[in-house]
């Protein structure tokens, strides 16, 4: 069992030894963890979907998910340890010692239920001997920790009458009312623009230092980790891989696994090269006998199969489980902007485009033009129309008016007024690639029926020429008979793409593309819409990810509130934004107090 | 009893009883209209359940009568899924005035109580078999059509649908392949509950002289003519009620079996 630790020390707040979690079947989701924290210290614990990340963070409290038991390892929190509380003990602990602040704020309120009563709830639950009035004054207190106003009018709101940034405000206050002395974060900024993740993230950090809380802050974005934790523990495959403190994690890691993450990682300031991590995670019944992460690693030996390797110290306080750790710091290979594309032509133009949603516009008198052949980036945050915008484009738009010309000729609003051409040659791609494929039809199938339908060819060759796209996603022909729920979310959206692909299209409009995948799937999805591009494809890539932006893009227009504020070359934007907004944009993708 | 058990168990129910039903005729010891016994006569070597209040042989009629109900039955109810699945899925996909028009038909079909609606069409235009499965399946339809209606409503959202219709497919190709194949099951299952209630259905109209006319032999008919005799020769009416009783608990067991090994499926692939 490969245990990785930090030499315990005794002020740690949080010790977790050997813990391990398994399915009712035996199956192991995490196991081997430990882990520890001292007060006021973060712990950025850093995992792809499928680690197991949640399930230790969960673990914390003493909770496991139905089917999983945990089924040894100690979890001490100021000496008292959570595994041995049960019934009342164990309802006092979760609160007062330990507190959770989950990921989805608007799920997590009750939406009938006045924000005020939250708050006095949780004290009426815990501290029944309080006042009322020492209960408003607790209350008031914390509000003003998180940032909120304390007023009566302010906790007489219903959670939808509140921000998404004051819904997770709300979420903080709820988990520092009761002083807990641990505090586990289960990625509660995803949901949030950037701009007020920034401002989230702030307040975490400095609450957790002056409460001298320990924190444990679960996430699977290395960027937030990096402003956020003391120390960073990644997981791979339900098992520690390697610990050390922020700065060593992300200048020298030592573990192959940790460095394909980072070099997977697109950074906001620099072009580098996406290295996707060749291969997927495996799911928990079919991990390997040595290394987990052995298949896919490229320093990988016969030794790495045989037997899992031990956690060793690499340098004091960090420990790395691998048979070949890597020494020195990270390089990533910059990647080449791409030359004389200045000179193209204007495939896809919109004049005058206003958008509404009822009785409120989206946007008015909108302007854009997409040069051929290049990529261009429209970046936004939630609410400034930039999914309106792609949708009008690719005619799904309701209450779309204005006009749009293509390749010279007029482009209907409506898609259903579209010629058959107009539709093949602008591909639309969809964000969630959970919902874009039909569950009930097989690869084949789905791609076949778009080659039939715009090229009239007989199944034979539809097949083979299904076979073909399949292969230009990166795909094995053998996908054509599997169901999407065979593949995972990657693969999924390669299909979509494939889908795409299948209509030969000349513009392609990706919606997001990336942001429901994990950061390893995104570089190799990025790296195969550079790939493309080489074609001479023009893409729309819609996206609230500057890093996203610089590593895919040739140009870029922001949008806010509906009005493009800023457009040019991708590095004259964001080397020197010329707009207030973009430089706070790019100040928040920074985690820097916006 | 886990869901594809009680699936095994329904369909072996089902497949009893019409196995019964259709080789039946074909077994039958006597006419089952010839009187070849005294009235309410107990049952004997010769007539293992006995004999009806005319005198005919009880384990003939119900070897013969078992076959209205079951053609009957699943005609409706194949009808009603047909029609509601279309008129739901129609609703869903083309929303704003036909869906309205769809919604308010059936919402006025549903305030009759079935039965009623039934025994209505039947008192008035005849008791033709075909007219009781028409009007039978009528009632059905809105159950079916709110069903699919609301089911394809969230279909309707998926993206893959979007793309489909953003690729030019006609409504046609959209409505067949993209919506009916994620509306199987629980139409499926609604066609097993359709059944049941077909069964209790058209064996009430039978006991209440609507259904097939005398003197065929036919269960629901044969519940209503020999319940005088029921302290004396039980069996005349037990026969005919056991068996509509398997056939309506092997549908409902089978519907709900089903439902519930799918719906393990669905979960596993979240």
């Amino acid at each position: 069992m490969n245990i990785v630790t930090f030499p315990s020390s005794a002020t740690a707040l949080l010790e977790v030894r050997d813990l391990h979690v398994h399915l009712a079947d035996g199956t192991p989701i995490v196991s081997g963890i430990s882990l520890s924290v001292a007060p006021g210290q973060i712990l950025g614990l850093v995992g792809e979907s499928g680690s197991g990340k949640s399930t230790i963070g969960s673990a914390l409290l003493g909770h496991v998910r139905p089917g999983a038991r945990i089924v040894n390892g100690s979890i001490l929190v100021e000496g008292v340890d959570v595994l041995s509380l049960s019934g009342k003990a164990l309802q006092q602990a979760r609160g007062k010692l330990i507190a959770h602040v989950p990921q989805d704020p608007a799920a997590t309120l009750n939406p009938m239920m006045r924000i005020g009563g939250h708050l006095h709830e949780l004290l009426e639950v815990h501290e029944p001997t309080l006042s009322k009035a020492e209960r408003g004054e607790r209350i008031a207190a914390v509000l003003s920790d998180v940032g909120l106003s304390a007023s009566n009018e302010f906790l007489h709101r219903f959670p939808h009458q509140l921000s998404g940034g004051q819904q997770q405000r709300i979420l903080l206050a709820l988990a520092f009312l009761l002083k807990p002395r641990l505090i586990v974060l289960d990625e509660p900024t995803t949901a949030l623009d950037v701009s007020t993740q920034a401002q989230v993230i702030q307040t975490i950090a400095s609450l957790c230092k002056m409460r001298q809380v320990a924190a444990v802050y679960v996430s699977h974005d290395l960027d937030i980790v990096r402003h956020l934790a003391d120390t960073v523990t990644v997981l791979y495959a339900g098992q520690i891989v390697e610990s050390a403190s922020r700065d060593t994690l992300f200048a020298a890691p030592a573990h192959p696994y940790s460095r394909g993450l980072l070099a997977a990682a697109p950074d906001i300031f620099t072009r580098h090269q996406l290295a996707p991590i060749p291969g997927q995670a495996p799911a928990p019944a079919d991990r390997p006998m040595g290394c987990s992460f052995g298949p896919r690693c490229a320093s990988a030996t016969p030794a790495c199969a045989a037997a899992p390797p031990p956690a060793k110290d690499v340098a004091p306080l960090h420990r790395v489980a691998c048979f070949h750790p890597s020494s020195g710091p990270l390089v990533r290979p910059e990647a080449q902007v791409r030359s004389g594309l200045s000179a193209s032509p204007i495939l896809l133009e919109v004049n005058d485009l206003s958008a509404s949603y009822g009785d409120a516009p989206i946007f008015t008198g909108l302007r854009l033009a997409l040069p051929s052949g290049r990529c261009s980036a429209l970046v936004g945050e939630s609410g400034s129309g930039k999914t309106t915008l792609a949708r009008a484009l690719a005619g799904l738009g309701q209450h779309v008016e204005g006009s749009m010309r293509f390749d010279g000729g007029p482009l209907p609003i409506d898609n259903w007024q579209r010629s058959m051409e107009q539709r093949r040659r602008i591909q639309y791609i969809f964000q969630n690639p959970y919902r874009a494929l039909n569950p009930r039809r097989t690869i084949g199938q789905t791609l076949t029926a778009v080659i039939r339908h715009f090229f009239g060819l007989g199944p034979k060759d539809a097949e083979r020429r299904a076979a073909a796209v399949l292969q230009r996603v990166a795909l094995p022909s053998g996908h054509l008979h599997r169901y999407p729920r065979d593949l995972s979310g990657g693969e999924r959206q390669r299909v979509a793409i494939a889908r795409a692909l299948a209509c030969e299209p000349d513009v392609l409009i990706c919606d997001e593309i990336t942001s429901a995948l994990d950061v390893s799937v995104q570089a190799a999805i990025l790296d195969l819409l550079r790939s493309l591009q080489g074609d001479g494809l023009t893409v729309l890539f819609v996206t609230h990810d500057l890093a996203v932006v610089r590593a895919i893009a040739d140009n870029v227009l922001v949008l806010r509130h509906g009005r493009i504020i800023e457009q040019g070359e991708v590095d004259d934007v964001l080397d020197a934004p010329k707009e207030n907004y973009t430089r706070q944009l790019m100040a928040s993708s920074r985690h820097d107090a916006a | 009893m886990s869901g594809s058990r009680q699936l095994r168990t329904g369909i072996a129910f089902i497949l009893a009883v019409m196995l019964l039903a259709l080789a039946g005729p074909a077994l039958a010891p006597h006419a089952p209209d010839a009187l070849v016994g005294p009235t309410y006569g107990a049952p004997s070597s010769g007539a293992p359940l006995g004999y009806d209040y005319l005198g005919r042989d009880v384990w003939s009629r119900v070897l013969a009568g078992g076959q209205s109900i079951i053609w009957m039955s699943f005609s409706a109810s194949l009808l009603a899924l047909t029609i509601g699945a279309l008129l739901g899925m129609a609703a869903a996909y083309a929303r704003g005035r036909v869906d309205q028009v769809i919604v308010w038909i059936t919402d006025v079909l549903m305030a009759f109580p079935d039965l009623i609606l039934v025994l209505l069409v039947v008192s008035m235009l005849g008791r033709e078999p075909w007219l009781i499965v028409l009007t039978v399946s009528v009632a059905f339809i809105p159950a079916v059509a709110r069903l699919a209606r609301g089911v394809t409503m969230g279909i309707v959202q998926q993206e893959y649908v979007e793309a489909a219709w953003m690729m030019g497919y006609p409504w046609h190709r959209i409505l067949l392949r993209e919506l009916l194949p994620n509306l199987a099951t629980p139409l499926l299952v609604q066609l097993g509950i359709m059944l049941t209630w077909a069964i209790a259905m058209l064996s009430g109209l039978s006991f209440l002289g609507y259904g097939v006319a005398p003197p065929a032999a036919d269960w629901g008919l044969m519940i209503n003519e020999n319940r005088a005799g029921l302290l004396v020769q039980p069996w005349a009416v037990l026969a005919p009620v056991l068996l509509i009783a398997l056939f309506a608990i092997g549908t409902n067991l089978a519907a709900e079996g089903y439902g519930r090994s799918k719906a393990r499926i669905d979960e596993k692939q979240g």
